[in-house]
């Protein structure tokens, strides 16, 4: 609650914006000049996907085999329905539902 | 504003004339924010569980709602909320929001046929709205009608920002009233919304082996070192895997 922390919290958020609009206006801006093929647009394109996938693998783990299990039914249902909402409500019923059975 | 308006004022071509342009405008706008109607409701739907992880981090509203307008872009937002531990590991979390919304950079050059013409201000007054549904649906209507205003683009937004602080603040709302999150699985929702999200990233079975570099090193960084670190790392590991494979098939995603 105090001042410091909500500096923080605000140089965070401040940070993040114009970090997320200098892409967005840079894109439109510097169109002509963006890699149209090769080795560093697969690497740009390539990114959002990577970073997800290893913000979450750690934390999959450590939930243990209802946490792998309840992943992989998100995954599938994301994957098949496309709906990011729905997946995520199947794998929190399929990780309560193994809270309750393992006790 | 209606047609009437302008014919009471014959005599003043030039005056009609903007008026007429600044009606036209606006209903480009007005129908931008009708057709992402649909993608608004589940805008808000997935705002709501943000809003929910929100108030478990201990992030006020009015922090939240100062985020849904200045960053407006929903997976980063994710992002920076599960890495919200105080003290805040800014670098950290500046560079994650960076590495995702690196596409927006695409997504930016994607839009320059639609803003084709157009002034600086009037590009730098519309980007900020740009989010990846609003994008969809006016490049959808693009592809249809070989057509579409960047007023049609700004509608969208504005739905779409709506739907997003309509959605995440009333999660907050929620949020505020449960008292133990492990009982709902909450700790777990950031891990299904994470798998979900990056399933819908999915292109493909070229994506296989980046993604299990990925995970790999982000599972051994992360015992390695302290803080988010392995969040960026594992990123890069497998984005540059991604450019490797790129480069000795040397040719198009199709080949693959």
């Amino acid at each position: 609650m105090g001042n410091g922390q909500d500096l923080q919290a605000y140089g965070a958020i401040v940070a993040a914006a114009l970090v997320t609009y200098g892409l967005r206006l840079g894109g439109l801006l510097l169109s002509s000049r963006l890699p149209r093929g090769g080795r560093s647009r697969a690497f740009m394109e390539a990114l959002p996907g990577t970073l997800l996938v290893a913000l979450v693998a750690p934390g999959i783990l450590a939930a243990g085999p209802s946490g792998i299990v309840a992943a992989t039914c998100t995954a599938a249902v994301s994957l098949k329905n496309g709906n990011v909402f729905l997946a995520m409500l199947v794998g929190m019923a399929v990780k309560l539902a193994g809270q309750y059975l393992a006790g | 504003m209606n047609p009437e308006t302008s014919s009471r004022c014959p005599n003043d071509p030039s005056l009609q004339v903007g008026r007429d342009e600044r009606f036209v405008a606006l209903q480009d706008v007005g129908q931008g924010f009708t057709a992402n109607l649909p993608v608004a409701a589940s805008v808000a739907a997935y705002g709501s569980v943000l809003g929910v992880l929100a108030v478990q981090k201990g992030i006020s509203w009015v922090q939240l709602l100062v985020m849904n307008l200045s960053v407006f872009a929903g997976s980063a937002q994710f992002v920076m909320v599960d890495m919200w531990v105080p003290p805040l590991p800014i670098a950290e979390m500046t560079l994650a929001v960076l590495a995702i919304n690196l596409r927006y950079l695409l997504i930016g050059a994607s839009l320059e046929p639609v803003f084709r013409g157009a002034s600086f201000w009037h590009k730098a007054c519309r980007m900020h709205l740009v989010a990846d549904e609003n994008w969809a649906v006016t490049m959808a209507v693009r592809r249809r009608d070989g057509y579409v205003s960047t007023g049609f683009l700004l509608g969208g937004g504005l739905c779409v920002v709506t739907a997003w602080c309509l959605g995440t603040l009333s999660g907050h709302l929620l949020g505020a009233a449960i008292e133990d999150p492990s009982v709902y699985a909450l700790d777990f929702a950031f891990v299904a919304v994470f798998t979900a999200l990056a399933m819908s990233l999915w292109r493909g079975a070229s994506d296989t082996v980046p993604w299990v570099v990925a995970a790999a090193t982000a599972v051994v960084v992360e015992r390695l070192l302290p803080g988010k670190w392995y969040i960026i790392c594992g990123a890069l590991a497998g984005s540059l895997v991604a450019a490797c494979r790129k480069n000795r098939h040397g040719g198009d995603e199709a080949e693959s």
